[in-house]
């Protein structure tokens, strides 16, 4: 569609009539926007946000779901491997994170992804135990350069542990018939703790790919050095590493170690983790200042005491008129204690007035 | 909002607990007796028993309520915000549908037109009350949807969001019926209060509120944009300053021309082909000026009443956050009604829970009003409120009394109306201080 558009341009009086079409539309619903009305006949329609309708929650394992989404006309498609973020709203407040697509190509525009309960992990937790079809998600485009190249390499290894598995399961799912040479090598606790397990193990009697099972909980955390045992020939495959952080950093280093560096491509799922502390440094990042805060002074009073020009208002936190966006960070309410962490990406809009840097922060001012 | 640092570049960081005093309930220093002026028609300062520690007391009992319900908001309060905007844009929607045939007549009488009316001034005063005013006070901000953020909205009402947001939740909900802060106290074109000085201009007050409830949302444009003030001190005033404020007035312009265009062009166009473009003009001036009465019938009866409390601009020198408590609960006035008519009024029936909590959402006030009106009865004081009918009558006849000068021994009215006209004969001015 998008490439006949490009080929065979609109011609002018079309253009013209759709744009008088959308001003008188805009005319007539002013100070909205006609979205906001279709929005509510058809939230899934063209030119809607991208946003997705949660079409069935399917279990894994015990503690990992896949889940089916149909997204809005926006969705410009993915290459296998790459994430989305997905937003949530649970207890009312929307949540954002990251996960991996797993979808095999689909006929009805469906795309997956799949999720394994953490500990203390609210949207993971949700998404497998309380989320259900029908519900609205929001989404961004997928993205991610953890992908397979064109052409595909001849010999391939995955090294994936635990919820790892999940962008190689949507490359496997994807280029299977295409991949000459697969060997996989996934760690999870236990056999039943196998995401996707009956699959992969189906694909490996089959003889379409060699799947290696590490489980921690019988033979102990998987050493890298056992590859030489498990794959011999590891280090003429290129490899594709998803993981814990331990693992990704293992592996790193085995392949800096062998000089085989630019043949491996890691996936970390969460690029930073932001723990709360007390008072940090703000750094806005339009000004390009970084100050340093206490724990108990006002970001708006920090900034303004650095000469900084800060919007502001009621200076009590009621009139919501100092509020910036937290692009990265946390920060402490000082009349409640209450923490708000925004990881790269949330961008939160925050009080100034009544909150104090809890951790270095990002600000978009 | 404003962009001006309060401290020169230069001054040091000074680590404290709080910075503005009234993000604590505690005082660093010795807090005076708390004075509020009060009305004539109250016998005696509301407050004047309570000792600084019952202050602090009442904030800490306020602080706590506050946490306990907003720690408490979840999944079924963002679905009441949610289910109120779809109703009200499918009400706009459905009301200005049939008024697409607001001109044909059935034996001789306009169905459409009285229906599609009725709904679009119900749609227009949610949209301003329960939903407008409400998102923009960030009661929902924490849901974190950028469609429902106070950063985000605007509304169908003259004064552009940015400016409404800050002459309102700035000003008025931090300087509540402080006499020369709170200019909401009477829109600086009524006498509200005894105190406010009488002037030859507020002789004529009755039509000034009449007119003004008419023409409400242009009303607040124009004092949002500080109009009178602009008028009085233009002279005086920096190119700099007059720049940024014929900004703001040119947003304001640009925003009406929209509203009208929409309302009284556009609509009534799509009505053409059944003939009823007339009609649909007919139907949304009718829309507007009930929104514009019932929005300001509402509102007076905020802070205006007999019994609610206002203050002298020195009372609230360093004021803690109990003592500000203190005075947004002796400053507002709540009204009596149905469920729906809380929803009608934007939940400001609940004028005392909304000042005390502005940015909690609307849709709790009516379970924690016991307990601020238990509170208030333990501290004795006063917690005014009555039906809408008693309470807007009771501020008309306000209007109508301080139109008058006040009544001073040894001197008669008459001869100071009388002489203010003979001021203004002379001299052409009516006295007005802005």
């Amino acid at each position: 569609m998008s490439t006949s558009t490009l080929t065979r341009p609109t011609p002018p009086w079309r253009l013209r009539v759709r744009d008088g079409l959308v001003g008188l539309a805009e005319a007539l619903t002013t100070p909205l926007v006609p979205g906001d009305y279709l929005d509510l006949i058809s939230p899934l329609r063209a030119g809607a946000d991208l946003r997705a309708r949660i079409v069935s929650i399917t279990s894994e394992t015990a503690d990992a779901a896949t889940i089916t989404l149909r997204p809005s006309r926006a969705w410009r498609g993915h290459r296998p491997g790459q994430y989305i973020r997905v937003g949530i709203d649970i207890d009312g407040v929307r949540n954002w994170r990251a996960y991996s697509l797993t979808h095999a190509p689909t006929a009805d525009g469906t795309i997956s992804i799949t999720t394994k309960a953490i500990p203390e992990g609210k949207v993971s937790n949700h998404l497998v135990r309380d989320a259900r079809p029908g519900t609205m998600v929001m989404l961004d485009q997928a993205t991610g350069d953890f992908t397979l190249p064109a052409p595909l390499p001849e010999k391939v290894l995955f090294l994936t542990a635990g919820s790892g598995i999940t962008p190689v399961m949507g490359m496997l799912r994807h280029y299977l018939g295409d991949l000459a040479d697969v060997v996989h090598v996934h760690a999870a606790p236990t056999r039943s703790a196998v995401i996707f397990g009956g699959e992969l193990r189906s694909y490996a009697a089959a003889g379409r790919i060699r799947f290696h099972e590490h489980h921690d909980d019988v033979d102990g955390i998987l050493d890298l050095a056992d590859l030489d045992r498990i794959v011999p020939d590891w280090h003429e495959r290129e490899v594709w590493t998803c993981g814990p952080t331990g693992l990704l950093d293992a592996a790193e280093a085995h392949w800096a170690a062998a000089g085989l560096a630019d043949r491996h491509h890691v996936e970390r799922f969460r690029p930073t983790v932001i723990e709360p502390g007390e008072g940090g440094t703000v750094t806005f990042d339009r000004s390009a200042r970084t100050i340093d805060a206490d724990g108990g002074t006002p970001i708006l009073d920090a900034g303004e005491d650095a000469g900084l020009l800060m919007p502001s208002g009621c200076r009590m936190g009621i009139c919501f008129g100092c509020v910036v966006t937290l692009r990265e960070g946390a920060v402490r309410d000082l009349r409640t204690g209450d923490l708000t962490i925004a990881e790269p990406g949330d961008d939160l809009p925050i009080q100034t007035c009544v909150n104090a840097a809890a951790g270095a922060c990002h600000l978009d001012l | 909002m404003t962009l001006a640092p309060e401290r020169p570049a230069t001054a040091p960081t000074t680590p404290t607990r709080a910075v503005n005093s009234r993000l604590s309930v505690e005082s660093a220093t010795d807090r005076p007796q708390r004075a509020p002026k009060t009305s004539s028609s109250l016998p005696a300062n509301p407050a004047a028993h309570l000792t600084p520690e019952q202050i602090e007391e009442i904030g800490r009992e306020l602080d706590a309520i506050r946490a306990e319900v907003m720690d408490s908001r979840g999944a079924k309060d963002a679905a009441y915000i949610r289910k109120v905007i779809k109703t009200q844009r499918y009400l706009e929607m459905g009301s200005r549908a049939v008024l697409l045939f607001s001109g044909v007549k059935v034996k001789g009488f306009r169905p459409a037109w009285w229906l599609g009316t009725a709904g679009l001034s119900a749609a227009k005063i949610l949209e301003n009350m329960e939903i407008g005013h409400n998102v923009m006070h960030g009661q929902w901000d924490w849901m974190r949807d950028p469609k429902i953020h106070s950063t985000q909205w605007e509304w169908d009402n003259a004064s552009p969001s940015k400016q409404w947001k800050h002459s309102h939740n700035e000003l008025h909900h931090t300087f509540t019926n402080v006499l020369g802060r709170d200019n909401d106290l009477g829109y600086g074109i009524l006498r509200v209060d005894e105190d406010q000085p009488w002037t030859l201009f507020y002789l004529f007050q009755p039509v000034w509120h009449v007119g003004n409830a008419l023409l409400f949302e242009y009303g607040i444009a124009a004092y949002d944009l500080e109009l009178g003030g602009y008028l009085a001190k233009r002279k005086r005033m920096s190119a700099e300053d007059k720049a940024a404020w014929r900004t703001e007035a040119m947003e304001v312009v640009a925003k009406v021309k929209r509203q009208v265009t929409r309302d009284y062009v556009v609509h009534p166009a799509m009505s053409l082909p059944t003939g009823s473009a007339r009609t649909t003009i007919t139907a949304n001036l009718v829309a507007n000026l009930v929104r514009n009465v019932w929005t300001n019938t509402v509102i007076i009866c905020g802070h205006f009443p007999p019994g609610i409390a206002v203050f002298e601009k020195t009372s609230i020198e360093g004021e803690t956050r109990g003592e500000w408590y203190l005075r947004q609960m002796l400053g507002s006035g709540n009204l009596t009604g149905s469920k729906a008519m809380h929803v009608m009024t934007g939940n400001l029936s609940h004028q005392i829970e909304h000042h005390l909590f502005p940015d909690m959402p609307s849709n709790r006030y009516a379970e924690i009003a016991p307990r601020i009106r238990d509170l208030m009865d333990r501290y004795d004081l006063p917690y005014v409120t009555g039906s809408l009918a008693k309470q807007s009558a009771s501020v008309y006849w306000k209007v109508v009394q301080l139109s008058l000068p006040n009544k001073v021994e040894g001197r008669r009215r008459r001869d100071v109306v009388l002489k203010a006209a003979r001021h203004f004969a002379r001299t052409g001015n009516l006295g007005r201080r802005y």
